[in-house]
């Protein structure tokens, strides 16, 4: 009998001869109710004409190639620009909100909880719109405020996160607060927070997506230009079978990386000790960090 | 400041529609989120790798491009829905993926022993989750799903720009009328803050009554 490798076991016991046979055949049954889905969604597929050569033909156009890899270009340059600033924005705050000076720390707090209230999309249109931003810069503005502010609360809790111990060595060898805080807190608050960091990242990417609300050039955009082309018979559904597997793609490896990263440090005894909060979009509840 | 008191009626319209559209989204999300996450734990293979699927899926899918599939894609495919059921479809799928991982995250906090003793009991799997483990996991995973449900809140702005019946949908309405767009966007602001604080609200009343100290 092989044991279950699954985590949650206390659930059920340990399946004997029957119940095998009993979830074996739950098993099959579900497996051919999702093939018939698929069955029908294929059928669906066929019955509406999505795969007459029409609607695929644009994909073999190198124009239309070079359009759809602009697009992805241009995601990514947001997604990189938007990273940078927003780790620079986090830091900033969150070097605020640890300041030792009250009105520092109030101006800080207020920022954050302000921008991680408000919907992204919000203080984009905002800028896009109000402020007459070019489509860029208005989406930069708008990821790095919102994950800047969420990414200041994960820097935050990881240098909250070192031992106390560490704080008072540092200040007792003389050290000021800002060494204390260079030297000693941020490389070891850094290591546990990595992964938290790069969930943040896999956040900035999918909202680099809503550019194409403000007509931005990113990857969506270059799919609805192909997708809304009478020449080829409005082919959405082909490129939503397109664009999807690479979105989700490049999401999907950033995630895997940061749960790489995080199950190498758990195996880490020099982060072992540190448990720091996975990133969440603002909570607004005064007091409950 | 009278961007608000003349056109009480538009940002009142699109409040609505936000709040209905949260409302909605959230029904079905908490209802897709519980049966994910009974799928995750269940003992059958098939069932967990469902639910697998289902998660890492839309957890990883911009919500723009499920907007824009759902509201763009499926009526080529010959499903006509009205624009709201799609809305409400494609927000509480996705959110279903973060409520589903909430879930079966509280799922772990309740002690073994818990479920161990249902189990001596004869309990069966369903009776198990049903009866010991959920209800106690519900208790300790209330802050979290609330913050999934203003995580919804906010995300829903994104139906406002694929349409003009929700909050930030108004803005169009206003600038074409010639009013101060930053004013309107003040009041957008407000209107949203009023929804996300009332949600945590709700959440914070919920926790204090049913919250569980561990």
């Amino acid at each position: 009998m092989k044991a279950l490798s699954h985590d949650s076991t206390a659930l059920y016991d340990i399946p004997g001869p029957k119940t095998v046979r009993r979830h074996k055949l739950y098993g099959v049954i579900s497996t051919l109710l999702v093939l018939a889905l698929v069955g029908w969604i294929l059928y669906l597929l066929f019955d509406t004409d999505q795969f007459t050569a029409t609607k695929w033909t644009p994909f073999e156009y190198k124009g239309i190639q070079e359009l759809l890899l602009r697009g992805l270009g241009n995601t990514l340059k947001a997604f990189a620009i938007s990273a940078v600033l927003a780790l620079a924005l986090g830091g900033l705050l969150a070097m605020g909100r640890l300041s030792d000076h009250r009105p520092v720390r109030w101006l800080a707090t207020l920022v954050v909880e302000f921008f991680r209230a408000m919907p992204v999309l919000v203080m984009i249109f905002f800028v896009f719109v109000a402020l007459k931003v070019q489509p860029l810069p208005a989406l930069v503005a708008g990821l790095t405020l919102y994950n800047g502010s969420v990414l200041a609360e994960v820097f935050r809790s990881g240098v909250n996160s070192v031992e106390r111990g560490q704080r008072e060595a540092a200040y007792a060898l003389g050290m000021r607060k800002t060494q204390v805080m260079g030297h000693v807190l941020v490389p070891q608050a850094v290591r546990a927070m990595l992964p938290a960091i790069i969930s943040q990242l896999v956040v900035a990417l999918k909202d680099t997506s809503l550019g194409y609300l403000i007509t931005y050039e990113e990857f969506l955009h270059a799919g609805k230009l192909i997708a809304s082309n009478l020449d080829y018979d409005l082919p959405f559904i082909p490129v939503v079978m397109v664009i999807s597997p690479i979105y989700i793609g490049m999401c999907m490896l950033l995630s895997w990386f940061a749960q790489w990263v995080s199950k190498r440090q758990r195996r880490n005894p020099k982060t072992e000790a540190a448990d720091v909060a996975p990133a969440e979009p603002g909570t607004l509840l005064p007091g409950t960090q | 400041m009278d961007v608000l008191t003349d056109n009480f009626s538009t940002f009142g319209k699109g409040f609505l529609g936000t709040v209905e559209l949260t409302v909605y989204a959230s029904l079905l999300a908490l209802a897709l989120g519980f049966v994910m996450a009974s799928f995750r734990v269940a003992p059958v293979g098939s069932f967990r790798a469902f639910g697998t699927v289902w998660v890492t899926v839309l957890r990883n899918t911009p919500l723009t491009l499920l907007f824009f599939a759902v509201l763009l894609g499926l009526p080529r495919f010959g499903l006509v829905l009205p624009f709201k059921v799609f809305a409400v479809l494609a927000l509480g799928c996705y959110t279903s993926a973060f409520i589903c991982e909430a879930l079966r995250s509280g799922i772990n906090t309740v002690p073994k022993g818990q479920g161990e003793a249902a189990r001596s009991l004869g309990m069966s799997f369903g009776q198990t989750l049903s009866t010991v483990v959920l209800p106690q996991a519900f208790r300790s995973v209330i802050a979290p799903v609330g913050s999934n449900l203003i995580a919804l809140a906010k995300n829903s702005a994104i139906a406002g720009a694929f349409s003009v019946t929700e909050l930030l949908g108004s803005y169009k309405t206003l600038s074409e009328l010639g009013y101060n767009i930053i004013w309107t966007f003040v009041w957008i602001a407000v209107g949203y803050l009023i929804i996300t604080l009332a949600i945590s609200a709700i959440f914070n009343v919920l926790e204090k009554r049913w919250g569980v100290a561990r």
